[in-house]
C-alpha cells in the first residue's frame, strides 16, 4: 500500500464521519464546523488526485468564505435542535422515498453512462502532463478558450443573484446623517480660524 | 528495509529537521519583533518600553511565554468547551503552517508548490476561523460582538487581497512564490521589483493586510477601550498566549508576503558585486523587519477606524480600484506583449 493510498483512505474516513456528524451532532454550530471538516477533507482528495488548483480553490470559497457566512447565521439563531427533532420520525416514510429515489437515479446514470462522440479526442489525452503545463495554466487554457461563453455566462448569473440581493435588502432610510467623505477632504479653512492661545490665560 | 528507510524515513526526517528548523527560528524571530513593536511603540509615546527583563528588556519575550504558560487557564462554566479550546489551537496551528511554503531564500523552503500564493491565501482566509469560534464559544457579550465584527472585516478585506495577488500573477504568470520573486530580478536592481509599477497595489495590500491581520487602526475585533479585548475576553493562560502567536505569525506571514510580492524577496537591492555577497535570508529578514517597522508605526500614530468607514474603505474604496487595476495592468501587458508565459 503506498502513501497516496493509505492518505486517500484517511481524508475519506474522516470526510463519511464527518458528513454523518454533520446531520447527528445535536448542536447546530457543531455542524457546521463539521461541515468544515469535510470540505477540507475534499480539498485533500483533490489534492491526491494532482487537482492541486480545484482544491485550493474548494478552501478559499466554500471554506473561506461560503461556510463563515453560514456558520454565522447558525450562530445567531437561537434554535433549540433537540426540540425540533422531536417529531422527526413522522418525515422518514418521505425522507426514505427521495432517498430512494435518488439513489436509483444516480445507479441509472451511473450504469448508463456514455460518453459523446466528440469527446472521444479529449479523453484520449484528458490532461496534459504536470511537466508540460501546470494545472492552473492547462485548466486556464481551456476556460478561456473553448468554454469561454460559459464562463462569462456564469460570471454573469452570480452578478444578477448578487445585484439582486442587493436590490432586495436596500432600503434609504429618510433623515440619517450620512458621511461626506469627499465633502469633508474638501473642506477649505474660510470658516475656520486657527489662534494661538498663552497658557494659563485662555481665549 | 533498506529501501523503506532510504525512501521514506530519511526524507520524513529532513523534512521534520527542517520544519523544526523553521518553527524554532520563527519564533524566536517573533518574540524579538514582539519586543520590537512594543519598543517603537514606547519611542513614538516617548516612553521607554519593556527594559526590565535582561538587558535593554531583551528577554522581555520569553519571560511573558514563561508568565503565560504557568499561569492557570480558566474556562467559563457556560462555555463550550471543546470549541473553546480548539478555537485558539487553529488560530496558531493555521497561522504557522502557511509558512511551510515561503521561501526565505533562493530554494530555501519547504514545500515548494506550484499552487503557493493560492494555499497562502486559504489559510489565510481560514483564520476568522479562530476568532469566530472563540468569540462564539465564550459564550459571552464582548466576545460575540467583536467575532460578528472580525468576520465581516476579514472576509471583505480578503477580497482586495485576491484582486491585488491577481495583478502581481498577472505580471509574473505562475502561482509558484519562487517564481514570483525570480521574476523580479533585473538589471534595474530594486528598481526593477513590483513595488514600483504597481505602487497602488502595494498601497492597498499594505491596508488590507493590516485590516485582515486584525492591527490597529483596524482592531476592531479586539478593541481594547469598547470590547475590552473582543473575542479573547475569555481567554487566559496559553490559550491566550496561542491566540497573540497566530496573531503575530500572520502578521509576520503578511509582512513577508509583502516582501515576496513586491519587494523582491531575498534579492539585493542591487545586483551586483557588493550587494550580491550577502546571503538571501539577510536581504528577506532585513526587508521583513522593515515591512513589519511600517505595521508598527501605523499601530502607534493611526486612531482606529469606525466600523462604517471600515467597511467603507473595503468595498467602496478598495474593491473598486484594485478591480480597476486588474483590468488595466492586463490590458497594459496584452497591448504590450509583456504577458508572460503565453501558451
Amino acid at each position: 500500500m503506498t502513501l497516496a493510498t493509505a492518505f486517500f483512505y484517511l481524508f475519506s474516513a474522516v470526510m463519511l464521519a464527518s458528513a454523518v456528524m454533520v446531520i447527528a451532532s445535536r448542536n447546530p454550530v457543531h455542524s457546521v464546523l463539521f461541515l468544515i471538516l469535510a470540505f477540507f477533507n475534499a480539498a485533500g482528495l483533490f489534492l491526491l488526485l494532482g487537482a492541486e488548483f480545484l482544491a485550493m480553490i474548494l478552501v478559499v470559497v466554500y471554506v473561506g468564505a461560503v461556510a463563515v457566512l453560514f456558520l454565522f447565521v447558525v450562530m445567531m439563531l437561537d434554535i433549540d435542535f433537540g426540540e425540533l427533532r422531536s417529531g422527526a420520525m413522522q418525515y422518514l416514510p418521505i425522507g426514505g422515498l427521495i432517498g430512494v429515489i435518488l439513489a436509483v437515479e444516480l445507479i441509472l446514470v451511473l450504469t448508463s453512462w456514455a460518453f459523446g462522440p466528440e469527446i472521444a479526442p479529449a479523453l484520449a489525452s484528458p490532461a496534459p502532463e504536470p511537466t508540460v503545463m501546470d494545472n492552473v495554466a492547462a485548466l486556464g487554457a481551456i476556460l478561456y478558450t473553448r468554454y469561454v461563453l460559459f464562463f462569462q455566462l456564469s460570471g454573469l448569473i452570480l452578478l444578477v443573484a448578487m445585484i439582486g440581493a442587493i436590490v432586495l435588502t436596500l432600503r434609504h432610510k429618510e433623515g440619517v446623517r450620512r458621511q461626506d467623505i469627499a465633502a469633508q477632504v474638501a473642506r477649505n479653512k474660510s470658516g475656520i480660524e486657527i489662534r494661538k492661545v498663552e497658557s494659563g490665560k485662555g481665549i | 528495509m533498506g529501501d523503506f528507510a532510504s525512501d521514506f524515513l530519511l526524507p520524513l526526517l529532513i523534512m521534520i529537521g527542517q520544519s523544526l528548523l523553521l518553527l524554532v527560528s520563527l519564533l524566536v524571530v517573533i518574540a524579538y519583533l514582539l519586543l520590537a513593536d512594543r519598543k517603537v511603540w514606547a519611542a513614538v509615546q516617548l516612553r521607554r518600553g519593556p527594559n526590565v527583563v535582561g538587558p535593554f528588556g531583551l528577554l522581555q519575550s520569553f519571560a511573558d511565554l514563561l508568565k503565560f504558560v504557568l499561569k492557570e487557564p480558566v474556562i467559563p462554566a457556560g462555555s463550550n468547551k471543546g470549541v473553546f479550546l480548539l478555537a485558539p489551537l487553529i488560530t496558531c496551528v493555521l497561522a504557522l503552517s502557511a509558512w511551510a511554503v515561503v521561501p526565505v531564500s533562493a530554494g530555501w523552503v519547504i514545500a515548494d508548490i506550484n499552487v503557493g500564493i493560492l494555499y497562502i491565501f486559504a489559510i489565510s482566509s481560514l483564520g476568522v476561523y479562530g476568532v469566530i469560534m472563540g468569540g462564539w464559544a465564550s459564550n459571552s457579550k464582548y466576545p460575540f460582538l467583536g467575532a460578528l465584527r472580525s468576520a465581516a472585516q476579514m472576509v471583505s478585506y480578503e477580497v482586495s487581497i485576491g484582486f491585488v495577488i491577481v495583478t502581481v500573477l498577472m505580471c509574473v504568470g505562475s502561482l509558484n512564490l519562487t517564481a514570483i520573486v525570480e521574476s523580479q530580478r533585473s538589471d534595474w536592481g530594486f528598481l526593477g521589483w513590483y513595488w514600483l509599477p504597481l505602487f497602488p497595489m502595494l498601497i492597498i495590500f499594505f491596508v488590507s493586510a493590516l485590516a485582515e491581520t486584525n492591527r490597529p487602526p483596524f482592531d476592531l475585533p479586539e478593541a481594547e477601550s469598547e470590547l475590552v479585548a473582543g473575542f479573547m475576553v475569555e481567554y487566559s493562560s496559553t490559550p491566550y498566549l496561542l491566540f497573540m502567536l497566530g496573531e503575530y505569525v500572520s502578521i509576520t506571514l503578511m509582512c513577508a508576503l509583502t516582501v515576496i510580492l513586491f519587494f523582491g524577496g531575498w534579492l539585493p537591492i542591487f545586483d551586483f558585486a557588493p550587494f550580491t555577497w550577502i546571503p538571501g535570508i539577510v536581504w528577506f529578514v532585513l526587508k521583513v523587519c522593515l515591512v513589519f517597522f511600517m505595521f508598527a508605526m501605523v499601530k502607534s500614530i493611526v486612531p482606529r477606524y469606525r466600523y462604517d468607514q471600515l467597511m467603507r474603505l473595503g468595498w467602496k474604496v478598495f474593491l473598486p480600484i484594485s478591480l480597476a487595476m486588474v483590468v488595466i495592468v492586463a490590458f497594459v501587458l496584452q497591448v504590450t506583449g509583456w504577458a508572460p508565459g503565453a501558451v
